[in-house]
């Protein structure tokens, strides 16, 4: 896959070694008078797992729509590996190695599993226009490639993702499959960060379960720094290095699950104050 | 082992194919003929109908026939793969008729431009080449606007585009004049100047197209054209810079475009600013709506059926069997099982018969006319239809109650259906017999419009097209 660069020593303690791959610093989004980010900070380190969690509205989707070049930044810093990123258009961010899935599905979904998969490597392919008409030799070596790193990435998902599936149009796929899709997909960009957005949104236990192995696969197999935004604690404790809290586009507080999960601020961001502290204030 | 539902999916395709009859047979063919035998097979069947081809008349529909395909071919890029309403596309067609007229003929002289006629292997490729870039222009249009704002622009695009022939620099462009005396397509030391010779040349230009465009779909540009039709925001988001994408599918188009309009003014021998209005855009969206946007064989069989069918009707003979072969073919599909079809075509021709005889015993007037089809037809209809000697307003009459009676046979019950259907079909026919064949270029609209409409209904993706899933 791609160079993993310098791994650090250990991937739970969290981003402080050497040089972060993904750096926010003081990141903010603003549309109009409504700050749906403001003074955000957050890094994630090589072969690091970081999820974000936060109640609906917190900002958590903004973060990725920024990092992917769907937002322009409004104030604030956003470094890969050193170089800034920030403002630069989409397939420019997704081609240096920052690959994601949406959280309300996006495949394209009259397209074949395995074109779903081989579009993804666009930017990685060369051949002009004319070059694929005419069946040149780089158009046939290119086609050859890209269908080799479409079975590769779907057979990351064995047997759930089989064979037979791979040429039948994606509207036929179930709702797990889809999500599977999507992840695939973004593997063929060969990332070296994956953004997931809430990977196991509308899975059975069962299911659910899956995708927690499966992010841990990821890691492990393609020496890949995730982030995720879930909303399943169980998949959150599961997999996670460190949790980052957002409410109200600020960031809460960040650190082991256990710690985040206790958190006062936390619980009061997604259940509200504690009416006994309520009535003595 | 017992399977699991997974493997009796996948043998899904085998089960299907293993069966027996013709149409399990035709559905083992259609898999494993790959597209290049269909595409020479095509082009044999076209190489063969030039040799039939009898008349001039014949062979220029034909090649107006090809011109239409080439010219839904290239709108299929833009419409069909990416997704993006273009209404601006006829203007591409023109700038391609304008472009070889202008190279072709004197008028490169009098513009001042000075020089010769270019033989057309040089003229054309500029023309094309021009096209393209103009055909970007117009597509950076797309990173602005999009769905039907981009429509609605580009709209204005075609409107200018007349407008521009029409009053910029008459003595150039020759205003409503239009240009004339072109050129023929020649180099090599030869010229084509019959009919035959530019569908034999339209044929070859189509077809090496289709293979082209072929290799194009299933290519990574292709690949990115339907990415950005799917979901622009997730095709950016997989390193496809949908903007440049965008822009390249509509200067695609246009360059199809233009090479439509070189031909077209060759074999045209003059063009004027009324080839290439807002009519022409509609016939070429009805070409690609037709055959089935995203397909390529649908484009050039939509391209096919549309000019063919739109030049039978000007025939009072072609146009009958045009006419009642598309109503016996609606019922062979749609009216199960044969005994029934049986009996509806019975009772239509029982229901004529007794009609005409009792109308006939009342006033001899009102069956004096002849209809209006010519040759077998008309002499089997003659006893059948009613056709009074004041034809015109007894027609009118006639087609309100038809568009009346087909209204209600779509939304009546299913068991009163077949018992209106019979009377629906004779009024129809008298209709068409009295009426609708005295005015041939209507009549040409109104059969293309209810051939749409049916199409629309029976599918929805087109003849060819493959069935497209948007929300889920």
């Amino acid at each position: 896959m791609t160079d993993a660069g310098p791994a650090p020593g250990g991937a739970a303690a969290g981003g402080a070694s050497a040089q972060p791959l993904l750096e926010l610093c003081g990141l903010g989004i603003h549309f109009g008078g409504l700050r749906a980010l403001s003074g955000l900070d957050l890094s994630v380190a090589d072969r690091e797992i970081v999820s974000i969690i936060g109640p609906n509205g917190a900002g958590k989707t903004t973060v990725f729509n920024a990092i992917t070049g769907v937002y322009r930044p409004s104030e604030g810093q956003i470094r890969l590996a050193g170089d800034s990123i920030g403002g630069q258009p989409p397939h420019r961010i997704t081609r240096r190695g920052i690959a994601r899935t949406f959280q309300s599905l996006r495949l394209f979904l009259n397209m074949t599993v395995r074109e779903n998969v081989i579009t993804a490597t666009y930017g990685a392919t060369k051949a002009t226009p004319v070059e694929s008409m005419l069946r040149l030799p780089r158009a046939r070596r290119e086609q050859r490639e890209v269908e080799a790193v479409a079975e590769e990435v779907l057979s990351f998902f064995g047997e759930r993702l089989a064979g037979y599936r791979w040429d039948q149009p994606a509207y036929s796929l179930s709702y797990a499959n889809r999500r599977r899709l999507e992840i695939a997909r973004a593997l063929a960009t060969r990332p070296r960060l994956l953004l997931l957005d809430e990977p196991a949104a509308g899975m059975n236990p069962n299911e659910t379960h899956e995708v927690t192995e499966l992010i841990g696969r990821l890691r492990e197999e393609l020496a890949l720094a995730i982030l995720v935004i879930e909303h399943d604690m169980h998949v959150v404790e599961g997999i996670s290095d460190r949790v980052v809290a957002l409410d109200h586009g600020v960031k809460i507080t960040e650190g082991a699950f256990h710690e985040v999960a206790n958190h006062p601020a936390v619980i009061e961001a997604y259940l509200g104050k504690d009416p006994e502290a309520l009535a003595e204030a | 082992m017992p399977i699991g539902v997974d493997e009796w999916v996948a043998q899904h395709g085998d089960r299907h194919d293993a069966g027996t009859g013709w149409r399990r047979a035709a559905a083992r063919l259609d898999r494993r003929v790959g597209w290049w035998p269909r595409l020479a097979l095509a082009l044999l069947v076209g190489l063969i109908f030039g040799q039939l081809a009898s008349n001039v008349n014949v062979e220029t529909v034909a090649v107006n026939s090809l011109i239409y395909a080439i010219l839904a071919l290239g709108l299929n890029i833009a419409v069909g793969w990416t997704g993006l309403l273009d209404l601006g596309y006829v203007a591409f067609f023109g700038f391609g008729a304008y472009g070889y007229a202008i190279f072709s003929s004197h008028a490169l002289g009098t513009g001042g431009v000075g020089g010769a006629p270019l033989p057309s292997i040089e003229s054309i490729p500029i023309v094309l080449v021009a096209a393209g870039t103009f055909g970007a222009a117009i597509g950076m249009m797309s990173l602005r606007v999009s769905g039907d704002y981009l429509a609605i622009v580009t709209l204005f695009v075609g409107q200018a585009f007349v407008e521009f022939v029409n009053n910029v620099d008459p003595g150039t462009l020759g205003g409503v004049n239009g240009l004339y005396g072109l050129n023929p397509i020649h180099g090599f030391g030869g010229q084509i100047i019959t009919p035959i010779g530019y569908y034999y040349f339209a044929l070859i230009v189509c077809a090496v197209l289709m293979g082209l465009l072929h290799m194009l779909d299933n290519s990574r540009t292709g690949r990115a054209w339907k990415a950005v039709r799917e979901d622009e925001l997730a095709a950016e988001a997989m390193t496809i810079p949908t903007g440049a994408v965008k822009v390249m599918a509509i200067s695609f188009g246009a360059v199809v475009g233009a090479l439509a309009g070189t031909i077209f003014a060759a074999q045209q021998d003059n063009v004027f600013p009324t080839n290439f209005t807002a009519n022409i855009l509609i016939l070429i969206y009805a070409c690609l709506v037709l055959g089935g946007a995203g397909s390529i064989a649908g484009a050039v069989l939509g391209g096919i059926v549309v000019t063919a069918g739109e030049q039978m009707v000007s025939s009072p003979t072609d146009a009958g069997y045009l006419f009642y072969g598309l109503i016996v073919l609606a019922l062979v599909l749609k009216v199960r099982p044969w005994r029934m079809l049986g009996a509806v075509i019975a009772a239509t021709i029982a229901l004529g018969v007794v009609l005409h005889a009792i109308v006939g015993a009342i006033s001899s007037s009102a069956v004096a006319g002849s209809p209006g089809s010519g040759g077998w037809i008309g002499s089997l209809v003659s006893h059948w239809v009613i056709v009074p000697s004041k034809a015109v307003g007894y027609g009118n009459v006639l087609y309100i109650l038809m568009i009346c009676m087909v209204f209600a046979l779509i939304h009546v019950r299913e068991r009163y259906r077949l018992a209106l259907l019979v009377p629906t079909i004779y009024v129809a026919a008298c209709c068409w017999e009295s009426r609708l064949i005295v005015n041939p270029s209507i009549t040409a609209q109104i059969l293309i419009g209810a051939i749409l409409i049916a199409t629309m209904a029976a599918r929805p993706q087109g003849l060819l097209g493959s069935m497209r899933v948007e929300v889920v």
